[in-house]
């Protein structure tokens, strides 16, 4: 088999494996399956507004996978994507509503704003490796935390004992009447668009510059970077901080375009541990992020109509979609021990 | 190479993981077998469903409570589950609201409720953007002349809860569970001080907020800690992370069955909560927030052409919307004196109960 | 004729290579019997084969006279053919009877009975004068140790058919003797080995006949005794091969590097380098001689910057480059080829030619700004890969690690050189290289020193080190304890300066830094 047909084959058999074992799940759990499927389908694709609300889903998720994406391919586990989400969404909230400027600049600014707060929150971890040899897993992970309560602490403050920041302002938000007319009021925003936009740059920076090059040296083998001439510290840290301003926008996209607010969240929104997944289901490359996000926010968004249309409750639906998710990420281990093995065993 | 191995062991890991969680769930399901009722002539009937906030529908407080009532509106009326009749979607997460109420109605349901502070937002939105859709919410309020708002005098029944906290305690420390810390629960906090104070200016009232209202264990590391520094009466307001207040205060009981642990429940009836065996109960009893009694009455209501849409319902001690469950008899006789005389004076307006938590 | 192992015309393909072509290997009974090849030419493959690791395209395999079929590893054991791998297979934190027994445990009431395996091993080992501590953990044994465990597991399985495979490449000159014995041992007591190399040296001392393979194809088998290192080489390589480099004498000028009272510590703070003098002068290679572990590293790494200079001052050109950052060092003229290629000189997962920009990357005409260009990138590799003869499956896209070890460091080498430095430091640039490509390295050396540049060896070779250098700085325990010159010392007189005896005779005394 060449490697073309199972580059496209495994993840193919993977989703119809998941998907069946799925059905049989329903089955002996006394639901209809087909009636489930074709909830989910519709739940994704049904009309223009599930359309428009699965990729409002997928947005964060792209830029989610991008950061861990980031962060592997140079080396670096960040699994603070979370917490790096949080300060972005905030931030973006704030200078959303706290500013009056014209929306060619307000707009913008916001949007920085979260790339800024995210990529500062990356930055210590990248900091505390670089130069006191904190290992990033560990960081990341406190500075999760530290970055829930410290945002709702905020929020509180800025709302005086409130839950919710004020709603952005008109001139900051990314949602436009236009997509909402087009997709029957949905929830969709422009921020699709800047996802797409970070793939670009994403794989720009990495496969085009010199700094790219740096990083991915680095991220290989941190020896041969020095050997090289090149600052192993100075990379960690910025590229930790490139990442955390990934995760910095996908907190912008809920910011400006999901909610139009930062409320207090009783816990973790879960796109930036999703992320990880989404970042390894794409091999960490910025195009498979794209897919991987796609699946992910479309099982995601399409369950919600699971027990609204075919009344499977909520739970099965996730042990369905779990399974699903289960089975492609399985497909992957499985077509690694197919590489692994068909060269040896190929030509028999 | 080897990072990348372990990153797909990673990703196995997580989905698995995702899937146990998911299993951890099933059990729960089975009680909530649905039909999907074959479309029934909606012209005749006045259809109703909500969607739940993450508590989800089954967490044997608020949710669970307007779904109670949803569910014996249906009764009377004869209606069935599903289409046409009665339903409800549960939320995952904040994200969620927008797309179950704009779901319900696609399925032409004729009224619609959000049961939760926090879909205010979500249901200003589609009320704007569906003008003729019937909408009502609970616990906020939305401006909009389509969406009946209801609201509670939380801190009136919890004004007798904590004055028959105060008046039980050996100890004299009393303790509070909230969830997130926002206005609704606020009220049931500043309440609950207001009536234990009243009671015995000089008890001592632990305060904690889990800052969640779907995770029961930080409810009993909550409750963990104020019965081991002696606290005696807990009464949360925290929906699904108060069964874990429960879950601590069965546990000690279980092991010593002399130990002086109570639970006073919150929103429905939660003495099933604290049965710890057949003679044994550690639910004091409950503040009733009558959720279910306001979803049948602004349903009831609105089918018969009376739908108050844009104005905010507010139901307190006077109106039924708040009292105490039966304590099956473990509150004597003399405290529901006082109860009584207390309920008399809030009902009559001499007493005003605070809503602003006391500054701690 | 008894064989116990018999391949007879074994033809193994990946793809579209062919990686053994109508090979035929017969094993005598008590024989050793060597099998040679360069790097790469399909030995390993040979008995990957014969371990039922891979399947056969064509060829049958006899053991014992019987054709057999050895569809897994499992089978290989149960006929009793037994592999001592290059890279160990041990659990590090296991005792030596816990590896030896894992996978075949011997199990008393469902638990392991550790005792009784542990007395077989003691009985082994006693048997074939292994000197194994059954109860030693294997993180605290050395090297030469583990591989006896090695060869314990497969004596405890019942082997009967010995393959080793490279086992002197990560021994010392002692171990190698010591295991040479053992070898000798286990033919005495009715077992039969091939042992893989390239090391022709060993075969000469160990084997009793020689299995020649040459890209893929079997050349031949040879009785040792009736042949030479030169014959075998020839039938190696395909050519003729000259053992002694053919170089001029050198002319050396100015110094180009001078070190002078450097001291250098390493990791834990400890002086490795201390007030250490050396000079290399234009035109010259000079090799510094030691044993491993002398403060060879941490001088090469202090000179190139890698590593933090205590005290004393580094000279290029009479400019002072102590203490400088690794590129204003490389950008001043210094080439390196380090002493471990997979960990300094290359990065594996790059393709080789993004790794033959490694040191230029951020210049012109490789980039432009901020951008690189990788066309540009790809044409230099491909200049260097032509011109150091890099032999690589995809071209410059192939990727490093896909490589062999000889090609890999050609690119190194092909990378430094390409540069022109005006010092050239080669730290143990032939190391695991086969014969081939060690006269190519070692041809390139000169070729750099003809040209006028200085060059730095440092080996732990003295065969390397007599040949090639100019000029011999011996390092000892930190210092340079003396300098000769190879036409007027021997390898005698090399390995105890290196063992750091002062010299006796007075005759070389002018050596040094006149």
């Amino acid at each position: 088999m060449s490697n073309r047909l199972i580059n496209i084959l495994v993840p193919v058999v993977s989703i119809i494996v998941g998907l069946l074992v799925g059905a049989v799940v329903m089955l002996v759990s006394g639901y209809d399956p087909i009636l489930g499927y074709t909830a989910l389908w519709n739940g994704i694709f049904g009309d223009s507004y599930s359309i428009g609300n699965t990729i409002r889903q997928i947005t964060p998720y792209i830029l989610a996978g991008l950061a861990v994406a980031f962060a592997f391919r140079t080396g670096l586990f960040n699994i603070g994507v979370e917490g790096q989400l949080l300060m972005g969404w905030l931030a973006a909230a704030w200078v959303g509503y706290a500013v009056e400027l014209p929306r060619i600049i307000h707009l913008p600014l916001a949007i920085i704003a979260a790339a800024v707060a995210g990529g500062l929150w990356a930055f210590l971890v990248g900091f505390l490796k670089a130069r006191l040899n904190v290992h990033e897993v560990i960081s990341s992970i406190m500075l999760n935390y530290t970055a829930l309560y410290i945002t709702n602490a905020i929020i509180k403050s800025l709302s005086d004992g409130g839950f919710k920041t004020e709603t952005v302002l008109a001139s900051a938000t990314l949602r436009a009447q236009w997509l909402r007319d087009l997709t029957d009021n949905s929830s969709l925003h422009l921020g699709i668009i800047i996802a797409l936009l970070m793939v670009i740059v994403m794989w720009f920076l990495l496969e085009k510059t010199t700094r790219g090059y740096e990083l991915k040296a680095v991220g290989f083998n941190q020896n041969a970077a020095e050997y090289a001439g090149m600052s192993v510290k100075k990379n960690i840290i910025l590229a930790m901080t490139i990442s955390g301003m990934f995760a910095g926008l996908a907190g912008a996209m809920e910011a400006l375009g999901t909610f139009q607010n930062a409320s207090i969240k009783a816990g973790f929104t879960g796109v930036g541990f999703d992320g990880i997944a989404v970042a390894l289901l794409g091999a960490n490359t910025p195009l498979g992020v794209v897919f991987g996000a796609t699946l992910f926010g479309s099982l995601k968004y399409g369950a919600l109509n699971m027990p609204n249309a075919a009344g499977i409750p909520e739970e099965m639906v996730s042990i369905i979609i779990a399974l699903i998710i289960f089975f492609v990420a399985c497909g992957y281990v499985i077509r690694l021990a197919l590489s692994k093995f068909g060269s040896k065993k190929e030509g028999k | 190479m080897k990072k990348r191995k372990f990153g797909l062991a990673l990703t196995a890991v997580l989905a698995a993981g995702t899937v146990l969680a998911a299993c951890g769930d099933e059990e729960a399901t089975n009680e909530n077998e649905s039909t999907t009722g074959e479309g029934s002539n909606a012209g005749d009937t006045f259809s109703v469903a909500m969607v739940t906030d993450v508590g989800g529908v089954d967490d044997k407080s608020f949710n669970q409570s307007a779904w109670e009532g949803i569910q014996a509106y249906g009764e009377e009326n004869g209606l069935t589950e599903g289409d046409g009749g009665y339903a409800y979607l549960q939320s995952a997460s904040d994200a969620d609201y927008n797309t179950n109420i704009n779901n319900l109605l696609r399925r032409d349901f004729d009224l619609v409720f959000g049961v939760g502070f926090m879909m205010a937002d979500a249901m200003g939105e589609i009320a704007n953007e569906n003008p003729d859709s019937k909408l009502a919410i609970i616990d906020s309020e939305v401006d909009a002349p389509n969406v009946v708002s209801v609201l509670f005098k939380e801190q009136e029944g919890a004004f007798l809860a904590g004055a028959v906290a105060a008046s039980m305690s050996e100890s004299g420390k009393i303790g509070f569970v909230g969830g997130v810390d926002i206005p609704v629960i606020n009220r049931f906090h500043a309440g609950y001080v207001a009536g234990a104070q009243a009671v015995n200016p000089d008890i001592e009232i632990q305060v904690q907020y889990t800052g969640a209202f779907d995770k029961a264990d930080l409810g009993k590391t909550a409750a963990n800690l104020m019965y081991s520094s002696g606290v005696d009466i807990i009464f949360h307001a925290a929906g699904g992370t108060g069964n874990g207040v429960f879950s601590e205060a069965k546990e000690r009981k279980a092991k010593d069955p002399d130990a002086n642990v109570w639970v006073i429940g919150v929103d429905a009836d939660q003495y099933d909560e604290g049965q710890v065996d057949a003679d044994t109960n550690v639910t004091l009893t409950s503040m009733l927030k009558g959720v279910n009694s306001a979803v049948v009455d602004i349903s009831t209501r609105a089918k018969d052409g009376e739908f108050n849409g844009g104005e905010t319902l507010v139901y307190g001690l006077k109106e039924g919307g708040v009292q105490l469950a039966d304590s099956r008899g473990a509150i004597p006789e003399e405290v529901m004196a006082v109860v009584e005389d207390y309920t008399a004076k809030i009902s009559s307006g001499e007493i005003v109960v605070p809503e602003e938590k006391p500054a701690q | 004729m008894e064989y116990v192992i018999e391949m007879l015309g074994i033809r193994k393909e990946f793809g579209n290579f062919v990686a053994n072509n109508n090979i035929t290997l017969q094993l005598k009974k008590g024989e050793i019997h060597a099998l040679l090849g360069e790097n790469g030419a399909g030995k390993s493959t040979l008995m990957n084969v014969l371990f039922g690791l891979y399947q056969p395209e064509a060829g049958e395999i006899r053991v014992n006279g019987k054709e057999v079929k050895i569809a897994n590893p499992n089978v290989a054991n149960d006929l009793g053919i037994g592999m001592v791998h290059q890279h160990f297979m041990l659990v590090e934190n296991f005792t030596v009877t816990e590896n030896i027994i894992l996978g075949s445990e011997p199990t008393k009431f469902g638990t392991v009975n550790i005792k009784q395996a542990a007395k077989k091993v003691q009985e082994l080992s006693t048997r074939y004068n292994l000197d194994v501590d059954p109860y030693a953990k294997i993180e605290d044994i050395s090297v030469g140790m583990q591989q006896r465990v090695e060869i314990l597991k497969t004596l405890y399985r019942g082997a009967e058919m010995l393959i080793f495979d490279e086992p002197t490449a990560s021994l010392t000159p002692q171990e190698i003797e010591e295991l040479i014995q053992i070898m000798r041992l286990l033919i005495k007591e009715g077992k039969s080995i091939i042992i893989i190399t390239h090391k022709l040296k060993e075969i000469m001392e160990v084997s009793d006949r020689v299995t020649i393979i040459r890209k893929g194809e079997g050349i031949g088998t040879v009785v040792t005794a009736d042949t030479n290192p030169n014959e075998l080489a020839e039938l190696m390589v395909g050519r003729q091969v000259e053992f002694k480099t053919e170089k001029t004498d050198a002319t050396p000028g100015e110094d180009v590097l001078l070190v002078e009272g450097l001291t250098v510590a390493d990791y834990r703070g400890i002086d490795k380098v201390v007030n250490l003098n050396l000079n290399v002068r234009r035109g010259e290679i000079v090799g510094i001689a030691g044993i491993d572990g002398n403060g060879q590293s941490e001088l090469i790494e202090a000179i190139t910057g890698l590593r933090k200079v205590k005290s004393g001052s580094i000279k290029l050109n009479g400019k002072d480059i102590t203490g400088l950052k690794p590129r204003q060092i490389t950008e001043s003229g210094v080439g390196h080829i380090p002493e471990d290629r997979h960990k300094h000189g290359l990065v594996l997962d790059f393709p080789i030619g993004h790794n033959i920009a490694l040191q230029t990357y951020y210049k012109e005409p490789i980039s432009k700004g901020f951008l690189m260009d990788y066309s540009k990138v790809n044409e230099k590799a491909r200049q260097v890969i032509e011109e150091f003869d890099v032999r690589t499956g995809h071209g410059e896209m192939t990727p490093a690690r896909a490589l062999s070890g000889g090609n890999q460091q050609k690119a190194i080498i092909g990378r430094e050189v390409d540069r022109d430095p005006e010092l050239l430091i080669a730290a143990l640039p032939t190391r695991g290289l086969d014969v081939g490509a060690i006269e190519f390295i070692h041809s390139r050396l000169i070729e750099q020193r003809d040209k006028g540049k200085a060059v730095l060896l440092i080996s732990f070779e003295l065969d390397e080190v007599m040949n090639v250098s100019d000029r011999i700085a011996v390092i000892y325990d930190g210092q340079i304890v003396d300098t000769v010159y190879p036409k007027l010392t021997n390898e005698q007189e090399l390995g105890l300066l290196m063992a750091g005896e002062k010299r006796q005779t007075t005759t070389l005394n002018k050596g040094g830094n006149d």
